[in-house]
């Protein structure tokens, strides 16, 4: 049942704005995702999968800091405006242009990786955030591999899907980005590469933390060899 | 631009393009023509991808030489991208290929619009075939050393050095200084790429085909490249007029055609060999939604330094010995 909230849900939350819009947001917001199409090349492919304004947590492989603007930029114009990066606060914090493209371009969640408590949860901080409009971008392996296989996942997708089942989620595969833009770099370097969004994954009731966390990642991985 | 030879020349290939998209229209239609589907597809494929080639030049034209140069640059910077996308490289090689996409390449184009051929014709040969080993050894990872340098420097001389002698064409010094002569000669190459490529894959549907290589590309044949070479150099010779050699002979231009031919046929293989290696059947497929430039390019790319170089020879030896 749960599972056609996105169609006639989507209606009314794609017409509520309430994020930032001014004039210099909006030319950084189509300048941004320019470049970051241009740089990483990146060709967009939906399988069994469509982009749509409703909520949604967009859960993908994490090899390069690109990942977050590379995705939030493969998505539509429309679906772009209400969708917000997850990103680490500690990375996005240092310095003004990043500060300034992570609170002003992305609006960005920025979590606090260092300061992880139980009342101060990064789950409960999304699910505030998100109330019931934004969609999410999501990197569930915690941190940047250097491997283009994607690691373990951390519990925190459990613990979003368990507070919000409503929630769909969609896995995303991003391929060739370690080779863009890898760990240490600075430069980036303008290969191709390619996006895939996947059909949606939920979590079933009951389902035990280690078997949903598991399937999230067969899914992501599934979509590197279509 | 608009002198009659041009006019002649791009109205010519403008009725031969829709003349092509016509026949293309027609043969899909008819489902019951007797030709293989596959065929017809890579014919519509070629077709579309001319149009958009000859937009481009006649556009590239229009503007002037150096928009053509950035024209060509731009395809360059797009097939090596191509290229080293798909040669596996280590995190090692990161910070050469930065200075490969961001120095080497609009370098070798800038010095191409500047007509510098001191400097532009040995840029990458020496210059960046020094600068690249050494890059890749201060990052300190030995594995492979050889194996990652050869490939970055054939992608480079492949995509950008040999590609950069097409726009190239534009600034060589013809006789008789006539407007559009550069333009005209650039044209002329491309058509006559173009058109080889095409007659060769037309002459190698033939039966009783004798295969060159099966492994590297089973649709290549003996009866393709002779048959099409023989075809391009009868086009070239009627073509003659068109051409900076018409003061020479009409000879020339045949002659050149024929190397333009058999030039473009290594071009493909070569690229058939390295794609059969890694496993892809075209450079577009590898990336779902781009065009695949490398496969559209590769017959340039091998041509276009051997007629950049023949044409010049030509030159020197008519300054050397003015006709009559």
């Amino acid at each position: 049942m749960r599972r056609g909230t996105c169609v006639d849900g989507g209606g009314h939350r794609g017409r509520r704005r309430s994020m930032e819009t001014s004039f210099t947001s909006n030319v950084a917001r189509g300048f941004l995702a320019l470049l970051a199409r241009f740089l990483s090349g990146a060709s967009v492919r939906w399988i069994n999968s469509q982009p749509d304004t409703c909520q949604r947590v967009y859960f993908a492989n994490h090899t390069s800091h690109l990942d977050a603007i590379v995705v939030w930029s493969s998505l539509p114009p429309a679906v772009r405006a209400i969708t917000r990066p997850v990103a680490a606060k500690d990375y996005w914090m240092a310095g003004p242009i990043r500060r300034y493209i992570a609170n002003k371009v992305f609006n960005a969640i920025l979590i606090d990786r260092t300061e992880i408590k139980v009342h101060h949860s990064p789950v409960d901080m999304m699910v505030r955030e998100i109330a019931n409009q934004y969609s999410l971008i999501v990197f569930p392996e915690g941190g940047r591999s250097s491997n283009p296989e994607p690691g373990e996942f951390k519990s925190g997708l459990y613990y979003l899907c368990k507070r919000r089942p409503d929630l769909e989620c969609i896995p995303v595969h991003i391929d060739n980005m370690n080779r863009i833009l890898p760990r240490g770099q600075v430069l980036p370097v303008p290969m191709l590469s390619c996006i895939t969004f996947g059909p949606p994954v939920w979590l079933e009731s009951g389902e035990p933390k280690n078997a949903f966390l598991e399937r999230a990642r067969q899914a992501v991985r599934r979509l590197k060899e279509i | 631009m608009s002198d009659p030879k041009t006019l002649g020349l791009v109205g010519g290939v403008l009725v031969l393009l829709c003349i092509a998209t016509v026949i293309v229209q027609v043969l899909r239609k008819r489902a019951d023509s007797g030709l293989d589907t596959a065929v017809i597809e890579t014919f519509r494929r070629r077709v579309r991808s001319w149009w958009v080639l000859c937009t481009l030049l006649a556009a590239a034209f229009f503007i002037g030489s150096i928009a053509t140069v950035v024209l060509f640059g731009l395809i360059s910077f797009w097939a090596l991208r191509e290229f080293i996308t798909l040669t596996p490289t280590r995190p090692g090689d990161h910070r050469t290929l930065f200075w490969v996409f961001f120095l080497c390449t609009p370098a070798q184009f800038v010095l191409v619009g500047m007509n510098l051929y001191g400097i532009y014709s040995v840029l990458i040969p020496v210059y960046a075939f020094l600068l690249i080993p050494a890059r890749i050894a201060i990052s300190d990872d030995s594995k492979r050393f050889l194996e990652r340098t050869a490939k970055i420097q054939a992608g480079l001389l492949i995509c950008v050095y040999c590609l950069s002698y097409a726009p190239a064409l534009l600034t060589l010094k013809l006789p008789g200084d006539q407007a559009g002569a550069n333009a005209r000669l650039l044209f002329f190459f491309v058509l006559i790429v173009q058109l080889s490529d095409a007659l060769q894959y037309a002459w190698a549907q033939i039966p009783n085909k004798h295969v060159i290589a099966p492994t590297i590309s089973p649709t290549r044949t003996w009866e393709g490249l002779l048959g099409g070479t023989a075809s391009v150099t009868l086009i070239g010779a009627a073509l003659w007029w068109a051409t900076p050699f018409q003061d020479s002979a009409w000879w020339m231009a045949a002659a050149m055609s024929a190397v333009i031919s058999v030039m473009g046929f290594a071009g493909g293989f070569t690229m058939s060999a390295i794609k059969r290696d890694r496993g892809v059947k075209d450079y577009g497929t590898l990336v779902e939604g781009h065009g695949g430039v490398l496969d559209r390019i590769d017959s340039i790319c091998f041509a276009a330094p051997v007629f950049f170089h023949f044409t010049r020879f030509w030159l020197e030896v008519n300054k050397a010995a003015p006709p009559g």
